[in-house]
């Protein structure tokens, strides 16, 4: 077989392991990365289930009657976790649409290969956590590696977006989309884009690359806190499933 | 070089199918596993949050 002939094979081998490369991170690696974030989200619920056991629901125990008081209490400020530490659950009932039981450990810190990399919904530090006014800042990747945020720009006014911690499930409405360069610091704020503002609201700001499979700009989410439910009152009806997966899996 | 590679399998066409099918699928797994991964690890250092913290 001629020289010609033989580097002809090892191109055209070389463009075929490029397009491997690109399928297996953008697609197969995602998939696969997803799949382990919602299996560690669950691990991670169930620990805090066994440490404060839910109660039986008031539809099968009638004469229990549940008192509002009981679903919806005044929101426990989350601790600052350490670095690294895994302290919450987000959940999206609109990216569930896409991806069924959608689910994401939430960590401290928003290194981008020990955390984002590996999937994980990262938290800003020096931004502020649920319970308290002030913004609570989250980074994820828009496509591959769990592409936490793929869904980001299918948010609609008042969807809901919960995040869970050991002490319940504290829900956010969502209000805005923004797209803005990756210098715009500002949104991570406590009162967004209004630095030195003391905060009085409870925001969520979920923030992510734009356009899709690009990190040119970065797109911004924002949500208003809405209520906190407290672990003893079970999870919220629209996360049942998410949650219930849980338990099947 | 994929010639020789076909002429050195032994057996009949079905059997020399069989047997590229198995080396194709024993290929992708080392690339997925173990190539990919570590490609992936070395390339990539793009940014994805705001003020690059």
């Amino acid at each position: 077989m001629s020289v010609v002939g033989v580097l002809g094979e090892l191109l055209i081998t070389a463009g075929v392991l490029v397009l491997l490369f690109l399928g297996w991170q953008l697609w197969w690696n995602d998939f696969i990365v997803a799949g382990q974030q919602r299996t560690d989200a669950t691990e991670l619920s169930q620990t805090w289930t066994k440490d404060h056991p839910v109660a039986p629901s008031n539809t099968a125990q009638p004469e229990e009657t549940e008192k509002p008081a009981d679903t919806a209490a005044d929101p426990v400020v989350v601790e600052q976790a350490n670095h690294g530490d895994d302290f919450a659950i987000l959940y999206v009932p609109r990216f569930a649409e896409y991806e069924k039981n959608y689910s994401r450990v939430i960590t401290e810190g928003v290194d981008h290969v020990a955390i984002l990399n590996a999937g994980r919904v990262g938290h800003y530090p020096d931004t502020q956590l649920p319970g308290e006014a002030g913004n609570f800042v989250l980074a994820a990747h828009r496509s591959a590696y769990g592409g936490g945020m793929h869904w980001i720009t299918d948010f609609r006014l008042g969807d809901r977006i919960y995040v869970e911690t050991a002490d319940g499930w504290y829900s956010y409405a969502f209000r805005d989309l923004e797209f803005v360069p990756d210098t715009q610091i500002d949104v991570l704020a406590p009162v967004p884009r209004n630095g030195g503002v003391t905060p009085t609201d409870s925001i969520i700001t979920l923030t992510s690359c734009n356009p899709l499979w690009s990190t040119a700009e970065r797109v911004i989410a924002y949500g208003v806190f809405d209520s906190f439910r407290p672990r003893a009152a079970g999870a919220p009806a629209e996360i049942t499933s998410a949650v219930a997966a849980h338990e099947e899996s | 070089m994929y010639g020789a590679i076909w002429r050195t399998l032994p057996g009949p066409v079905w059997l020399r199918i069989a047997l590229v099918l198995v080396l194709v699928v024993a290929v992708l797994a080392v690339l997925s596993t173990w190539v990919f991964p570590w490609v992936d690890s070395v390339i990539n250092d793009q940014q994805v949050t705001v003020g690059n913290q």
